[in-house]
């Protein structure tokens, strides 16, 4: 996983309430066996018509946004399926940080194993967030995962929580399986007293 | 002690590790796998060398992608990539050496309808699968929700979870439901109430008379879409219900070890002073029969009711109802009982069970589809078994609905059963969102029976006249 330390980049605001991983990621795509080269069909129903070609009025399609690596969403981001093409999409496309009032909560947690940060504000922060994305081109927004803070065009700083074990592996791009094989022996000892207390499983 | 929820005592059960910040890894009893969301998992694995560690508490079954048609046993029926990934799951079930039911197995069907069909899913578990609506299970009182793939690889080597717990969220539905009113109608009617985020960063525990009433199916269906209210899992507090139903089933325990589990399985309820974090209550004789009028499943309204207009909403959601209503084709005013219907899909892990088909039959009984299409589509090879020796086959094919093999089908449209554009659905299955079950297709959510009555009649239609 690529570490994630400080992101500066282009924010594109997507103000749509409720953006679901169909809108994120339609189901014909979901065929890959593999991780890479979804983000040409990211927000593919909103952003081609029926025929390929790009919907113009599209944020993404919009000449100063080709090149976000920030979303700014309205509420609920993510909700539906736990298909993790979501975030590979996003990823694949180079959006590395999602910012919303809520999220849904298996989208949330792919998020983090991929790499991608997704922050959770309060809606007047996310309201002059979402002001400021409008501002195209302009809207270079600077995410440091470090200091916890979003520092936006006018200079103005806003500070995030995240939970400090996730954070910890974003910034190193840990691999979670890796550090879970490190308390192999509490996994073992627990099998062995569930095996013993509940034995027909 | 202090009191617990269900949620506390399974979550406790389960703690294989806690870190000083909260962070636990969470064992797993139950590791359920379909096509779609673990091929890059099983590479992974390969690519680090890496075993399945308990292969024998993990299940592998093709439901997404496979056809529902006829002959579907040869693979030349299915598109290219679509055969390709249910190639790699055969591959991937044979080189890890866990538990597989191919297509051409009788008890292949859709992974949640499959799993407490085999008793592979019991009470106080924690079942886990790459799919959201893995909280189906949590009827059985089991602990049960969908993940994503990086963290299907987690489970397949280290067979846990790297989880913070949930908070505890009560939902009760009070008394007796009215005639006409399903297991369906209440878990809609409860995402109606509490939006599809209302559930965000809980475990709901469903519970109160109408939930105790509910068959252990309709509790299955009421858990199914505790994700569509954004909850991490549904949970039932296991009773005489689910032990009946989980008893004799293949893999459940058996002689010493079934009177064992059971034993430990009736200490599985919510403490009577156990601590809720929020708590939301609905009266069974207020629910009705619902539909779904727009692009979310909190789009909610008893079938009685008329398409609302944006500017009866809020914030966000206005621009959003705009939105669905132009998707939906919908204007405000109308009444939904008037809105034409032109396909109807019977089927999905939300209403694919005997008891769903049995419902749907009975309003169909005698009549003729009023619709361009329909289609039954059973949750799994048994219930199609189960629905053709009933004589419930009979009633569906005599309407003029066709009647397919097991799958997701047209929930979700990764199959050749999708909708055109415009096409309008009345559907058993769980989203509504734009383009779920195919490109520009428009989407009803209802019952079984309220499915079956838009079928007869053409629009969609208040059940309650025809029965």
């Amino acid at each position: 996983m690529e570490k994630f330390t400080t992101l500066t980049g282009i924010a594109a605001p997507m103000p749509l309430v409720n953006i679901d991983t169909d809108m994120i990621i339609p189901k014909q795509f979901l065929k890959t066996i593999k991780r890479t080269g979804l983000g040409v069909n990211l927000f593919d129903e909103m952003r081609y018509d029926r025929e390929g070609n790009e919907i113009a009025d599209f944020v993404l399609n919009q000449p100063q946004y080709r090149k976000a690596q920030i979303l700014v969403a309205g509420d609920n981001f993510g909700c539906g399926s736990s298909r993790e093409h979501a975030p590979w999409a996003l990823l694949d496309y180079g959006i590395r940080c999602v910012i919303s009032t809520s999220f849904a909560d298996i989208f949330y947690n792919n998020c983090f194993k991929n790499g991608i940060l997704p922050i959770v504000l309060p809606s007047e922060e996310v309201d002059k967030l979402m002001d400021d994305a409008e501002r195209g081109a302009n809207a270079v927004i600077t995410v440091d995962l470090e200091n916890q803070t979003i520092s936006g065009p006018d200079g103005g700083s806003i500070g995030f929580e995240v939970d400090p074990f996730r954070k910890h592996c974003l910034l190193n791009g840990l691999d979670d399986i890796g550090l879970t094989l490190e308390k192999a022996a509490s996994i073992d000892a627990f099998e062995a007293q569930a095996a013993a207390s509940r034995p027909w499983l | 002690m202090s009191p617990k929820t269900l949620y506390d005592k399974i979550w406790d059960a389960h703690v294989a590790h806690a870190a000083e910040d909260g962070t636990c890894l969470l064992y797993i009893d139950r590791h359920l796998v379909h096509e779609v969301t673990s091929p890059q998992a099983f590479e992974g694995l390969r690519m680090a060398g890496r075993k399945v560690r308990a292969p024998e508490k993990t299940i592998a079954v093709p439901d997404h992608n496979v056809p529902t048609t006829a002959g579907r046993d040869d693979p030349a029926q299915m598109p290219e990539d679509s055969r390709i990934q249910v190639a790699a799951l055969d591959q991937n079930a044979r080189d890890f050496g866990i538990h597989y039911y191919p297509v051409t197995d009788i008890r292949q069907g859709i992974v949640h309808i499959v799993g407490p069909e085999q008793g592979w899913t019991l009470p106080g578990m924690t079942v886990v699968c790459g799919d959201s609506h893995t909280a189906t299970h949590g009827a059985f009182g089991a602990l049960a929700h969908g993940i994503g793939t990086s963290e299907v690889e987690h489970v397949l080597a280290t067979q846990t979870l790297i989880q913070k717990k949930s908070r505890n969220m009560k939902v009760e539905i009070t008394g007796k439901l009215r005639p006409g009113v399903t297991a369906k109608d209440i878990t809609l009617s409860v995402i109606g109430a509490t939006g599809t985020a209302g559930g965000t960063g809980y475990v709901i525990e469903y519970c109160g008379e109408a939930i105790r009433d509910l068959s252990m199916e309709g509790r299955m269906t009421v858990c199914n879409m505790a994700i569509e209210g954004g909850a991490r899992a549904g949970l039932i507090a296991p009773d005489e219900k689910t032990f009946a139903y989980v008893q004799g089933r293949p893999h459940a325990p058996k002689g010493a070890q079934w009177e064992a589990a059971l034993a430990w399985w009736k200490t599985l309820y919510s403490d009577d002073d156990a601590h809720w974090d929020k708590v939301v209550t609905l009266k069974g004789e207020d629910i009705a029969p619902v539909v779904t009028w727009g692009t979310s499943p909190e789009d909610v309204l008893p079938i009685t009711g008329s398409v609302p207009a944006p500017e009866d909403f809020t914030g966000g959601k206005v621009e959003a109802a705009r939105r669905s209503l132009d998707y939906m084709g919908l204007t405000p005013g109308q009444k939904l009982s008037d809105v034409a219907i032109d396909t109807v899909f019977i089927g999905s892990c939300t209403n694919g069970r005997i008891e769903d088909l049995r419902a749907a039959a009975e309003v169909v009984k005698g009549k003729k589809i009023a619709v361009k299409r329909a289609m039954v589509v059973p949750g799994s090879g048994l219930v199609r078994a189960q629905a053709e020796e009933e004589g419930l086959a009979d009633i569906f094919r005599d309407a003029g609905f066709e009647w397919r093999l097991a799958g997701c089908s047209m929930c979700l449209a990764m199959n050749p059963d999708q909708l055109a554009p415009g096409e309008r659905c009345a559907s058993t299955s769980n989203r509504n969102f734009e383009g779920r079950q195919g490109y520009k297709g428009r989407t009803h959510l209802m019952s079984p029976a309220m499915a079956a009555a838009a079928a007869v009649t053409g629009h969609l239609t208040d059940v309650r006249e025809l029965i």
